[in-house]
């Protein structure tokens, strides 16, 4: 994702603003279709058409994802990821993960799944687990 | 999806510049910066220096994130808030779901954390305050604290050593705690002090 310093010169300015970089994995959309689903911590979790698949994400013949799109499916493949954890696993910014999970979830590689809707209490015998957990640290 | 969905709980840790945020988190789970490209906002002009890139429009922002695995279908995130008032648009996210929330105070700058204390009063989010008890700062009563915060009965006030993980486990059940009792009334108790003169953790 590096743009070649010498011969032809830089092919972006500083008027471009350092959007350029991460969201040229994008295609410049900074604008999930699956916004409002996808909280910093709403789970990714693979669906069908990747679980089936022998060689993981990679494996995949959809020539419209790109390399970040079949890595972020690969990681959701071994454990459900948030996307929280898939920025920080893959070193993107949240916008630019957003984005891409907004296209697997699209072409239904991916389920997102959102165990607790904002301004609701998980139940009391999950914050009893939390409490145990969190004293057996 | 036959399993049973696994379930993701987050705690945000908020307070002044320098109150200890990036510690605290790092005290009980492995850290990793988070990045979010974000507009800047008419807010942060007076602050940013943006001469020399005055077309600049976006910044980036890290925040500390950590993760503790309770086991593979529960997992508590912490997310340390961005320190600066300029960064606030990013809370509202942040803040949307969460369980509850750490306020962390430093005794000498207390007037650090008047804004977070602000921001989840005014969101009715459950927040405990921590203060974390610098080498060499002053201790007082949590009292004493609760006044100059002037802070509701129901707002936990517990001190707290950032660095010690026992210490910043405590806040966090706290911060549980609170959120289970936020849940059927608003009643809530000052709990114990978490580390306090007379027992100092390990490593003071």
């Amino acid at each position: 994702m590096t743009a070649p310093e010498d011969g032809a010169g830089r092919w972006y300015d500083d008027a471009a603003g350092p959007v350029v970089r991460p969201y040229a994995m994008t295609r410049g959309r900074t604008v999930s279709t699956a916004e409002d689903r996808l909280d910093l911590i709403a789970l990714v979790v693979a669906a069908e058409p990747l679980t089936s698949l022998p060689g993981g994400a990679h494996g995949l013949t959809d020539r419209s994802l790109s390399p970040e799109h079949l890595d972020i499916a690969d990681l959701a493949l071994r454990s459900p990821q948030s996307v929280a954890d898939l920025a920080t696993g893959l070193d993107l910014p949240v916008g630019v993960v957003r984005v891409l999970v907004g296209d697997l979830l699209a072409a239904g590689y991916v389920h997102v799944s959102r165990p607790v809707p904002p301004a609701e209490l998980p139940d009391e015998g999950v914050l009893r687990e939390v409490i145990a957990g969190l004293r057996a640290l | 999806m036959h399993a049973p969905a696994p379930v993701a709980l987050k705690i945000l840790v908020a307070g002044g510049f320098g109150a200890g945020k990036t510690t605290f988190v790092g005290a009980v789970s492995e850290i990793k910066p988070l990045r979010t490209e974000e507009l800047l906002t008419e807010a942060g002009r007076p602050v940013d220096d943006t001469s020399g890139v005055e077309h600049k429009r976006t910044t980036t922002v890290a925040m500390d994130f950590g993760r503790i695995t309770l086991r593979p279908e529960l997992v508590l995130y912490l997310f340390g808030t961005p320190g600066q008032d300029r960064f606030w648009f990013l809370w509202d996210e942040l803040a949307s779901g969460a369980l509850g929330a750490v306020v962390l105070a430093d005794t000498r700058r207390l007037r650090d954390c008047f804004a977070a204390v602000d921001y989840f009063e005014r969101r009715g989010i459950p927040f405990t305050l921590a203060v974390n008890c610098f080498d060499g700062a002053a201790r007082y009563p949590e009292e004493a604290v609760r006044e100059a915060l002037d802070l509701d009965p129901g707002v936990p006030v517990v001190l707290c050593d950032a660095r010690d993980r026992e210490s910043v486990k405590d806040v966090l059940v706290t911060v549980v705690e609170n959120a289970r009792g936020s849940r059927s009334t608003s009643a809530g108790t000052a709990r114990p002090a978490a580390c306090s003169a007379t027992t100092p953790p390990a490593g003071w």
